[in-house]
Parts: C-alpha cells; sequence; structure tokens
C-alpha cells in the first residue's frame, strides 16, 4: 500500500511538469511579456521604458529558458522558467502582478470556500442519496418517472438561473437572508445559508439521476435476488443490500472531488461576494493577473491528482476486494 | 449587389450540415444504422424534442448566412463599398426587430419607457413622466383601441393562422404518407390523428402546432410591440435572444467537431496499438484533464485577448474579431472536453483488439489501418455519437457560465452568457428589470431540455446496455 502510493506520487511529477510547460508556453512564448506589459499599462502610447520598468518590477525581464549572461547554475536558474514556473514545485507562489504575497491570500481565502463547499457537498449528498433511494423503491411507477422528469428539468437550468433566482427570491423578496458578503465567526452562518440551499438544489438533478442509475445496476444483480428469495422485506433489501454497495460508486466520486473544495466554486463565491479561492480566481481573470492565474492552475492540478490518488485508496477501504500493488 | 461574407464559423457550420446530410443519405441504405434512428424517433419524447432542436437549427443556420450590404451614393470609378455591418439571413427576416430601437429599457408590451425623464410640455412647463414609445404600441394611437384588446385580437388571430397551418401540414404529410402506403389521404389523416402511425406522427405535428403558434404570435404581435421588451440600450430583447441561438448552438456543435477527430485518433491508436504510444496518449490526456478545465480556458481565452489586442491588422471587422474568438473558444472548449471519450475510446478499442473476428481479419494478413477503419472504427461508434449529443446540452450551459467568468465569447457576440450576466445588474435596479433574464432563460432551457431529452432516447437506443434490460 505505502509502495503503491509513493509510486503514485513519482508517476505525478512528470504530469506535473507537463502541466508547467503548458502553462509556461502558454503565458510566455505565445505572449512575449511586452506584450503583456503593454496590456497592463494601457494598449496606446506606452514607451519602451516604461514596458521595462514592469517587466524588471515583476520579474518578467529575465531570458525565458536560458541565461547565457550570468554564470555556473545561474544560466540555469535565473530564468523566467526556473523563476515562475519551477518555483511552483516547493509552493513557493511568489507575489501577484499587483505586487501581494500569493500563498498570504490563498491560507486566508480557503477557509470562507470550505465553509460553503463543505456544507454544501454533505448536504447535497443527502439529499441526492434520499431523492435517487425513493426512485429506486418505487421503480417503474408513476413515482419513478416523473422523478426523472423532474430531474432532467432541474438539469436543464443553468446553474446562473439557480443562483440568480434564489437571490431574487429568498433574499430579495421575503428578504430572509444577506444577499451577499460574508463575515467571520458565527456571523458567516446567516452568509452560508443560501449559497449552501442553491448549491444543493442546483446539483439535485444530475446528482439523484446519476446515483439512481447507481442503484438500479444493483438492484438488478443476482444477489439481490436472492435476497429477495429469502423473504426479506424490500425496505431491508434497499437498505442493507443495494443502497451499502452502491455506496461504492458513490464515495469514490465524491473523494475525487474532495481536495479540489478548496479551490471553491467560481460561480455561488462571486455572486455572492465571499471572499474564497473561487472569487480570487475570478478576480484575477477578469484583473488579468496572470501570475494568480498560473498558480491556480497549478495548485488545481496538485489537488485533482491528490484526489486520484485518495480514489484508489479509498477503493481498498470500502471494497476489500480490491489490493493496490 | 451584396457581397457574401463567410466566417470561419459558417464555414465549418455549412461543413457540419453537409457532413449530417450525407450521414443521412449513406445510414437510408443501411438497415444495420437506420434502425437504431428509427427506435430513436419512435419514442413520442423524442420525436417532439427533435421538432424543437430542428427550429433551433433552423434559427442558426439562417443567422450563419453573412453578407454585407452596399453603401449608396459612392462608387466613383463604378467600384462599390460596402457597410462595415454584417449581416445575416436572419437580421433581414427580422427586420422590423432589429431597427425599431427605442431609448432605453422598457417592459414586454410596454407602450411607454421604464423610467421617467424630464419632458418640457406644450404650455413651456416641465413635468416628470414616463414617455412614450417610438415604436412600441406606436400604432394604438391610429386605431384608438385600448392596448389589451388589441393584443387580444392580435393574439387570437396569430392562433387561428396557426391552427390553419397546422392543418395544412396534416393534409401535406396524410397525402405524402397516404401515397407511400397506398392509402388515401383522408385514411390516412385519420390515422394519423388516432395515433396509429410507425413514427409518432401525432406527437410531432402537435409540438409543430405549438411552435407555429408561438411564430405566428412572434409575427403578429413582435411588429408593434416589443415582445420581450427591450434592455438598457433599447434594442428588442426578442431580437437578442434569437441571435443568441447560433451561439449557443456553435458551441455545442463546433466543440464537438473539433475535438472529435483528436479524440477518435488518439483513443483508437493508443488501445489498438498498446505500448509506447498508450503511454504517450495517457500521459496527454492525465495531464490536460489534470487542469481544470475553466482555469485552463482563462489561460488560453486570457492569451487570445493579448494577442487580439497587439494584431488588431488582422480583423476587418468586430464581427470578424468575435468570430475568432468564438471559434477558439469551441477549440479550447473542445481541447479539454476530448479526454472523456479518448479515454472511453480507448478502453473500447483495447477489448475490441482481442475480439475473434479482429484476431481472423489480423490473420488473413488484413493490414493494420484497415483494421482500425473497417472493423474497429464502426464498431466505437455508437459510443462516439452517445458522447456527441450528451455532450451538446452542457457545452451550451457551459458558454453561459465562461461568458459570466468574463472568458466566454466576445462582449459584441450575442449570447445568452452575455444576457444573463447583463441582467446580474439589471436585477437590482428599482423597479426590477426581470425580461432579459426570463427570455435568456426561456430559450436555453428549451433547447438544453429538448436536447437532453433526445439524448437519453439517443443513449438508450444505441447503448448496447441499456437495450439488454
Amino acid at each position: 500500500m505505502f509502495a503503491y502510493i509513493v509510486r503514485r506520487v513519482i508517476y505525478a511529477i512528470p504530469i506535473l511538469v507537463g502541466i508547467n510547460v503548458l502553462t509556461f508556453y502558454l503565458f510566455f512564448v505565445v505572449n512575449s511579456p511586452d506584450d503583456m506589459a503593454r496590456m497592463h499599462l494601457g494598449m496606446k502610447h506606452v514607451t519602451g521604458e516604461a514596458i521595462q520598468k514592469w517587466k524588471a518590477s515583476h520579474g518578467y525581464d529575465k531570458p525565458l529558458l536560458l541565461n547565457r549572461e550570468a554564470d555556473g547554475t545561474g544560466q540555469l536558474t535565473d530564468t523566467i522558467f526556473f523563476e515562475k514556473s519551477v518555483r511552483l514545485f516547493a509552493f513557493d507562489f511568489g507575489y501577484s502582478d499587483d505586487g501581494r504575497d500569493i500563498s498570504y491570500d490563498i491560507s486566508q481565502r480557503m477557509l470562507p470556500s470550505l465553509a460553503i463547499a463543505i456544507p454544501a457537498l454533505l448536504l447535497g449528498l443527502l439529499v441526492n442519496i434520499t431523492f435517487a433511494l425513493m426512485m429506486a423503491f418505487f421503480r417503474g411507477t408513476y413515482i419513478d418517472t416523473s422523478g426523472v422528469i423532474l430531474c432532467v428539468v432541474l438539469m436543464s437550468v443553468s446553474g446562473m438561473f439557480y443562483i440568480i433566482g434564489g437571490q431574487f427570491l429568498l433574499a430579495k423578496v421575503f428578504r430572509l437572508m444577506p444577499i451577499s458578503g460574508f463575515a467571520g465567526g458565527i456571523d458567516a452562518l446567516k452568509f452560508i445559508v443560501l449559497p449552501v440551499i442553491i448549491g444543493v438544489v442546483s446539483g439535485i438533478g444530475s446528482g439523484a439521476r446519476w446515483y439512481r442509475t447507481f442503484f438500479l445496476e444493483e438492484a438488478g444483480k443476482d444477489y439481490i435476488r436472492t435476497a429477495r428469495a429469502k423473504g426479506l422485506s424490500e425496505m431491508l433489501v434497499l437498505f442493507r443490500h443495494i443502497l451499502r454497495n452502491a455506496l461504492i460508486p458513490i464515495v469514490t466520486g465524491v473523494v475525487v472531488i474532495l481536495p479540489l473544495l478548496f479551490m471553491g466554486s467560481l460561480l455561488t463565491e462571486s455572486f455572492f461576494a465571499i471572499p474564497g479561492l473561487g472569487s480570487y480566481t475570478i478576480d484575477a481573470i477578469n484583473n488579468q493577473d496572470f501570475a494568480i492565474v498560473r498558480v491556480m492552475v497549478f495548485l488545481g492540478s496538485v489537488l485533482y491528482i491528490i484526489g486520484l490518488i485518495l480514489v484508489d485508496i479509498t477503493y481498498t477501504i470500502v471494497d476489500p476486494r480490491v489490493r493496490l500493488t | 449587389m451584396i457581397r457574401p461574407v463567410i466566417l470561419w464559423t459558417d464555414a465549418l457550420v455549412f461543413l457540419l450540415t453537409l457532413v449530417v446530410i450525407g450521414f443521412i443519405l449513406y445510414a437510408r441504405s443501411k438497415p444495420h444504422i437506420a434502425t437504431p434512428w428509427q427506435r430513436v424517433f419512435a419514442g413520442r419524447i423524442a420525436a417532439a424534442s427533435a421538432v424543437v432542436l430542428l427550429a433551433f437549427v433552423l434559427t442558426g443556420l439562417l443567422d450563419s448566412l453573412h453578407f454585407r450590404l452596399p453603401l449608396e451614393g459612392n462608387g466613383n470609378h463604378g467600384e462599390v463599398h460596402y457597410a462595415v455591418e454584417v449581416l445575416s439571413a436572419l437580421d433581414v427576416l427580422v427586420e422590423p426587430l432589429r431597427t425599431r430601437v427605442e431609448k432605453t429599457y422598457s417592459a414586454p408590451f410596454a407602450t411607454h419607457l421604464y423610467a421617467r425623464e424630464t419632458v418640457e410640455l406644450e404650455d413651456g412647463s416641465q413635468a416628470r413622466l414616463y414617455p412614450p414609445l417610438k415604436y412600441g404600441g406606436a400604432h394604438l394611437a391610429a386605431s384608438g383601441l385600448p392596448r389589451s384588446t388589441d393584443i387580444l385580437q392580435r393574439s387570437l388571430r396569430a392562433l387561428a393562422e396557426a391552427v390553419l397551418a397546422a392543418a395544412v401540414a396534416l393534409w401535406l404529410l396524410a397525402v405524402l404518407l397516404g401515397r407511400r402506403s397506398g392509402q388515401g389521404a383522408r385514411a390516412m389523416a385519420g390515422l394519423i390523428l388516432s395515433g396509429r402511425t410507425g413514427l409518432p406522427w401525432r406527437t410531432i405535428l402537435a409540438t409543430l402546432t405549438v411552435l407555429l403558434a408561438c411564430i405566428f404570435l412572434a409575427v403578429n404581435l413582435a411588429g408593434v410591440y416589443h415582445v420581450l421588451g427591450t434592455d438598457k440600450v433599447g434594442q428588442d430583447v426578442l431580437y437578442q435572444t434569437l441571435k443568441s441561438v447560433r451561439t449557443g448552438l456553435l458551441i455545442g456543435t463546433l466543440t464537438t467537431l473539433v475535438m472529435l477527430p483528436f479524440a477518435i485518433f488518439m483513443g483508437i491508436v493508443a488501445g489498438y496499438a498498446r505500448g509506447w504510444i498508450d503511454d504517450v496518449v495517457q500521459y496527454i490526456y492525465t495531464t490536460l484533464n489534470s487542469i481544470p478545465h475553466v482555469l485552463l480556458i482563462a489561460a488560453a481565452i486570457l492569451m487570445l485577448q493579448v494577442y487580439i489586442a497587439n494584431h488588431p491588422e488582422l480583423f476587418e471587422t468586430t464581427v470578424e474579431r468575435a468570430d475568432i474568438r468564438l471559434l477558439f473558444l469551441c477549440i479550447i472548449l473542445g481541447i479539454t472536453s476530448w479526454t472523456g471519450l479518448c479515454r472511453l475510446l480507448r478502453g473500447e478499442s483495447l477489448k475490441l483488439r482481442e475480439a475473434e473476428y479482429i484476431q481472423a481479419a489480423a490473420a488473413f494478413g488484413v493490414s493494420h489501418g484497415r483494421i482500425i477503419t473497417r472493423h474497429i472504427l464502426p464498431n466505437v461508434m455508437h459510443i462516439v455519437l452517445i458522447t456527441v449529443v450528451l455532450d451538446f446540452s452542457g457545452l451550451v450551459l457551459a458558454e453561459a457560465v465562461l461568458s459570466y467568468v468574463g472568458v466566454g465569447v466576445d462582449s459584441t457576440t450575442n449570447s445568452w452568457g452575455n444576457m444573463i450576466n447583463s441582467a446580474r445588474l439589471e436585477m437590482a435596479r428599482e423597479p426590477v428589470v426581470w425580461w432579459s433574464l426570463l427570455s435568456a432563460f426561456l430559450f436555453m432551457f428549451t433547447l438544453v431540455l429538448a436536447a437532453n431529452l433526445f439524448s437519453d432516447a439517443v443513449r438508450d437506443a444505441f447503448d448496447p446496455r441499456t437495450r439488454e434490460r
């Protein structure tokens, strides 16, 4: 098991290198730092000096890959590639284009993201599983059919309508909670409720329908027929056999996104003005802050790979037949 | 003379249309392809959604025929200059919607502007009142009818026309089907109305009637009112929504078109060749998949923005610039979304290459290329088809999110994402400006719902696993 994890981590290295090379290519080769400087300083009437100054202050004035003027290892390390891309491996994120410490910002913004994401995930799981179980219990009847149709209808609504509609109805018309914003400590609660509710509702359609297929697949298997033949009640079959076995794909599906919860949700956070990592990313995109976008790409990839490794470990825990070698 | 403009996306749209038409002609003579499709259309829900989808596709196609009108009063040497504005066939068809621009917001069916303005009265005094619209309901003054009566009259006429048109459609269909099966048109119409036909013609006609009713209502009412209101600069919202149809469809289909060759080639070759080729392909798609998609798209679009900003000389009109951005968005969406299909295809061809008929073909000395094209490709096409159809609605929804994040289509392109984006501020106004959001919601929801229902039917018909059940 330990050897397996070590090997997976080693496998992750070439993938991260690939991601780094790709983002490096996108950010520095397709467009030169000169272009970025011009973009930031305004398009017209930019003097060469201003560009040089901007580049120097942001560390973009070095050669891309190889610094012929430096000596020794400096030839490789005193370059944009080393400074901006290789450093990411040490989780040294550097400074954003407007001069803020990215690592500090991330550590500050992680908690609000999690405060929304974790309750939304847990509550969503509960609601989706309950709804899917109900459809599976009444399979083949009108309840099941109308449940599926409801799911398809819910799925067809864009997530943004849920957010705008929810904000409008619950916060503006009924005034149940603040429309947006965030506060520390216990005050956070009233700001969290609405995003969590909307997060859960917008996920029901796809989630419940997806889980229903797991339940139905399990319900069609031989051991379920045996269980029924033994005379077990349908309720017992449903909860003791179908639910427990169908939980395997459900749990692994959840585990893979667990690490990514740190990144927060782009849409929810920016609509509700929550100072999490999702709105951080959106602001960076809107302000064209390439340093932050680059860091977030790297961070997201690392978290995704961690998620994949976690899934494999979870498999061995929830399904004893699986052995990792 | 008008000057046709073929944008990049137009060319791809027509290529795609040709491919689809070619496929239909080809499939007609091949029972093993035609049978599952017949099963798809035999379902009532699928048939109804297909009609709705077709209506959207026709709107999108009309909107893809672009041209520039000549400017009047020039050409001292016989040469003609053309307007900078690029129009489409749809623009001509809905000319009144495009040209009747009000001053600012107005509610659906309104006769007055949404906000009060200071107006100078005839006697020289000033008053704050709602100024009347330039076009919306302007005909009422002449006829003297109250607005509600006028709307009712026009709606009733529209419905009558729709029923009449539907009856004509039924008669035509009955004659056509009757001729094919050797029955009289009257008997055939009876069969259709009682729902005893192979394809659910009754459902198709019912859907068509509803669509026709919407169209005739629009024709009768949109000419004199702003049926869905006007936006901040006074443009008709119905017009914007109609123009957005093309954007949504393009994102949903071109993305697939762009990624398909990659995904099919890489997936099959990886599964068939195994060894280091397999490792390389797996490495590529794991790497691409590891990057959060929104961020990869954001990074690529940001870079495109920088490129366009630094090379303004490459684009003649703003429409061309917006078009390149749309195309690039499709490409980058394609790059992020091919990995799933590629993985599926790799797995399937790993399995297929061990199948006996492939082994037999290899033993007969059939070349690898031929085995792949003749034996493996046709046997994985159902996976390709299912993925393509299932992806469509997700891509349409993704467009809205990306436009909101600021990395979607150009802000000058009409799209539902841009409409929702501006609606966000409008919802905070007092009184609320709700009509932009509502119309974007209605059209998007209809398209996505129809696509979801249709794709479910396609999956059920083509997936061998669901067929056994």
